[in-house]
C-alpha cells in the first residue's frame, strides 16, 4: 500500500487547527448559557483531572516508578495559587497566568526536594516514602493557621478557573509531555522504565532524568491543584488526602500506564461518571468507591495493561490512515 | 554525505589513535565480603587491538567487566582509560570517557524500537536541551536527524537497517545480541565490552559475528575485548588472550599460547590431559 504522508508542517497545522477549534467551540457552548452550573463545573474539574492524570502518568507510565504522593504537590500548587489570587496583587488575565505559574513552579520546588532522596528508592520504598511526603504536606498546611487557613480552610478563592483557562491549561500539560517524550529526554526516561542498568552504560545520568520527571510531573500538578482551587472556590486540607492521589493513579492504571490518550480517556470517565451517576440518583455516590472497585477488577483481569495499553492516539495517523483509503480507492477507480 | 565512499567510513570517530594503551588496569582486585572475586589483574588492551577474557564458569569474568564499567568499585588497584585514572568515575563518566559494553544476559530496552534503542546510546551526541526539545527548535529537528541518519547507518553493518521499527523484544536472540553492540557503538567508545556476544548462536551465526567483529574494529578503529566460552571465536579473532581462573590471571599470550599452556589445559579440563579445543563450560 502507498504511504500517504503528511509533511511535518501541515501536520503541526491541523493539530493547531482542531485545537483551536476545540477550545472555541468549548467556549462558545460553556459561555452560551447551554449548559447548567453544575455541568460547567464538572467540564473544569474534568480538565483538572485530566491535568494531574496525564501529569503523573510521566513518573508512573513513562519512568516506571510508583509515587503516591501527587496528592501533595496538587496541595502545594492550590495553596501557594490560591494565596497569591486572594491577595488581589494582580488582576485580570495577568494575575491568572501569574498564579499559575507560582503554583507549578513552588509544586516543582517540592518535587525536586522530594525526588532527590525519594528516587534513591525504587518500587514499593518510593511508593511509601512519597506516601509519606503527601501526608506531611497535608499535615503541615492544616497546622498553618495564619497562612493557609489551617483545617477550616481557605474561603472565598476567585473563580478564576474558567473553561478558557483549564483546557489552555489541559493542552499546554499534553503538549509539553508530549514534545517532551518525543525527544532525546523522553527516550531516557522510557529507557530507565526498560532497564536502569543499561540506561546508564549509555552514559545517560538517570538520577537527573528521575528527579527532572518528577519536577516536571510536580509542576505540573501544582498548576491543577491552582485550577481545583480555582474551580471550587474553597479549599480544605483534607481535599488532598491519600485517597486523592489514590484517584489520580487509578486513573492513570485504569487508562494504561505509558498511554496519555489513556490518562485523558481515563479522566474523562472517571471523573464525570460519579457526578453524572449523582444526577440521574441521588445519594448513588456513597457507593461510589464499590463502583470503582469493581470496575478497577474487571478492568484488570480483561485488559491488565489498561484500557489504551500503551497506544497512543495520533491524529496525524488517522490522517494519513485515511489518506492511504483515499488514495487507493482513487487508484482502483483509474485501473477500471 | 558523498556518495563515492563507503557510507560506513564516514562512522570513523575522529579521534587521535595514540601509542598509549587505550586501557590499563594495575593490580585490579575486589572483595566481596571475605571473598576475593578479583585479585592482581593486570591487562594492558592496545588501540584496536582484539582482546579476549576467558576462564570457566565463576572465575570472575563478569565481575571484571563491571569493574573495568565501573558498575563495582574497586577494591585495589587502578584503571586507566586513555592514560586517565577512572578512580573518582561513575558508570556514566566511564561511558563518557570511551568506555561501552554488552551485557551477558541481554539488556536492551524491550518495549522500545530498534531504532529507539540505537537513538538512546546516541543520547550525548545529541546536544538540544529541554527548551529546545518543547519548543521543537531548530536544534531539536537538526540533531534528531542525523542521529537517525547514523543510528540508520550504524544498524546497517548488521544489516538491521529495516528493522528500525521493530519492538526490540521481538527481534530473534541473535539479532538481540547485535543490536546490542550497535547500542554499545552509538556512544562513540574507544574501546568495546563484549559479554559473551557469541552466546546462543549457532555456528553459521557465530562465523558472522567473528566478521563483524573484525569489521567494526577496522571501521571503528576501536579496541575490543571479550568475554567467550565459544573457542573457535576466540582463538579465531583475538589477538591477545588473558585466562582467568579463581579471580587470578592464570596465563596471558597470543592463541597458540594459550591452546598450549598445561596450566590453562588443566585449569579447563582437570589434571588428566585432553585436547581443550571445541570444549565449552
Amino acid at each position: 500500500m502507498e504511504r500517504f504522508g503528511i509533511k511535518t508542517p501541515v501536520r503541526y497545522g491541523i493539530n493547531a487547527f482542531l485545537l483551536v477549534a476545540f477550545i472555541l467551540a468549548g467556549y462558545l457552548i460553556t459561555q452560551g448559557g447551554a449548559l447548567g452550573r453544575a455541568q460547567n463545573i464538572m467540564i473544569t474539574q474534568v480538565g483538572v483531572f485530566i491535568i494531574l492524570a496525564v501529569s503523573l502518568n510521566l513518573p508512573a507510565g513513562y519512568l516506571g516508578q510508583l509515587p503516591l504522593g501527587h496528592a501533595g504537590f496538587m496541595a502545594v500548587g492550590a495553596y501557594a495559587g490560591a494565596i497569591f489570587w486572594r491577595s488581589g496583587l494582580l488582576a485580570g488575565y495577568g494575575s491568572v497566568v501569574v498564579g499559575l505559574l507560582i503554583a507549578g513552579v513552588v509544586a516543582a520546588i517540592f518535587g525536586v526536594i522530594i525526588g532527590v532522596p525519594a528516587l534513591r528508592l525504587r518500587g514499593d520504598y518510593l511508593a511509601i516514602i512519597t506516601l509519606g511526603f503527601g501526608e506531611i504536606i497535608r499535615v503541615i498546611i492544616m497546622n498553618l493557621p495564619s497562612i493557609t487557613g489551617g483545617a477550616q480552610g481557605l474561603q472565598q478563592i476567585p473563580r478564576h478557573s474558567s473553561f478558557l483557562v483549564v483546557y489552555i491549561c489541559v493542552i499546554v500539560c499534553c503538549l509539553v509531555i508530549h514534545m517532551l517524550m518525543k525527544s532525546r529526554h523522553g527516550r531516557a526516561i522510557l529507557s530507565i522504565r526498560e532497564n536502569e542498568i543499561a540506561t546508564e552504560s549509555c552514559g545517560i545520568n538517570t538520577t537527573y532524568y528521575k528527579v527532572m520527571s518528577f519536577a516536571v510531573s510536580a509542576f505540573f500538578a501544582g498548576i491543577a491543584g491552582a485550577l481545583f482551587a480555582g474551580n471550587q472556590g474553597i479549599l480544605e486540607p483534607n481535599n488532598f488526602s491519600f485517597m486523592m492521589s489514590i484517584d489520580i493513579l487509578m486513573i492513570v492504571v485504569l487508562g494504561g500506564l505509558g498511554s496519555m490518550m489513556g490518562s485523558i480517556i481515563g479522566a474523562i470517565v472517571l471523573t464525570s461518571l460519579p457526578m453524572l451517576m449523582q444526577e440521574l440518583m441521588q445519594g448513588i455516590n456513597q457507593y461510589r468507591l464499590i463502583v470503582y472497585a469493581l470496575l478497577l477488577i474487571v478492568v484488570m483481569i480483561f485488559k491488565p495493561s489498561g484500557l489504551m495499553g500503551t497506544y497512543d492516539f495520533s491524529m496525524s495517523h488517522v490522517l494519513e490512515k485515511a489518506g492511504g483509503l483515499v488514495l487507493r480507492g482513487k487508484k482502483k477507480g483509474g485501473d477500471a | 554525505m558523498s556518495s563515492h565512499h563507503d557510507p560506513r567510513t564516514a562512522l570513523l570517530p575522529e579521534r587521535d589513535i595514540h601509542k598509549i594503551p587505550v586501557m590499563e588496569c594495575r593490580a585490579l582486585g575486589i572483595d566481596f565480603g571475605g571473598l576475593t572475586a578479583v585479585d592482581d589483574f593486570n591487562i594492558t588492551v592496545a588501540p584496536t587491538e582484539i582482546a579476549g577474557l576467558i576462564g570457566p564458569n565463576g572465575a570472575g569474568k563478569t565481575t571484571i567487566f563491571n569493574l573495568l564499567t565501573k558498575v563495582y568499585k574497586p577494591s585495589r588497584g587502578a584503571m586507566f582509560l586513555n592514560g586517565k585514572n577512572t578512580k573518582h568515575m561513575t558508570t556514566i563518566k566511564a561511558n563518557k570517557a570511551g568506555i561501552a559494553r554488552t551485557f551477558q544476559n541481554i539488556r536492551l530496552f524491550k518495549e522500545m524500537t530498534v531504532m529507539q534503542n540505537v537513538l538512546v546510546g546516541l543520547h550525548n551526541e545529541m546536544n538540544y536541551n529541554l527548551v529546545d526539545a518543547i519548543f521543537r527548535a531548530p536544534k531539536y529537528w537538526r540533531a534528531e536527524r542525523i542521529a537517525k541518519e547514523r543510528a540508520h547507518e550504524l544498524l546497517s553493518i548488521f544489516n538491521m537497517q529495516d528493522d528500525g521499527e521493530r519492538k526490540a523484544g521481538s527481534l530473534p536472540y541473535g539479532s538481540q545480541r547485535r543490536l546490542e553492540i550497535v547500542r554499545a557503538l552509538a556512544t562513540n567508545p574507544c574501546i568495546l565490552l563484549l559479554d559473551e556476544p557469541a552466546a546462543g548462536m549457532n555456528p553459521s551465526e557465530t562465523s558472522d559475528l567473528m566478521e563483524n567483529i573484525k569489521e567494526i574494529r577496522d571501521i571503528f578503529k576501536i579496541a575490543i575485548l571479550l568475554i567467550e566460552h565459544d573457542m573457535n571465536l576466540v582463538m579465531g579473532i583475538c589477538e591477545g588472550i588473558a585466562v582467568i581462573n579463581y579471580g587470578r590471571v592464570i596465563a596471558k599470550g597470543t592463541p597458540e599460547d594459550i591452546q598450549n599452556d598445561p596450566v590453562v589445559i588443566e585449569a579447563y579440563l582437570g589434571k588428566e590431559r585432553e585436547n581443550a579445543e571445541g570444549h565449552r563450560h
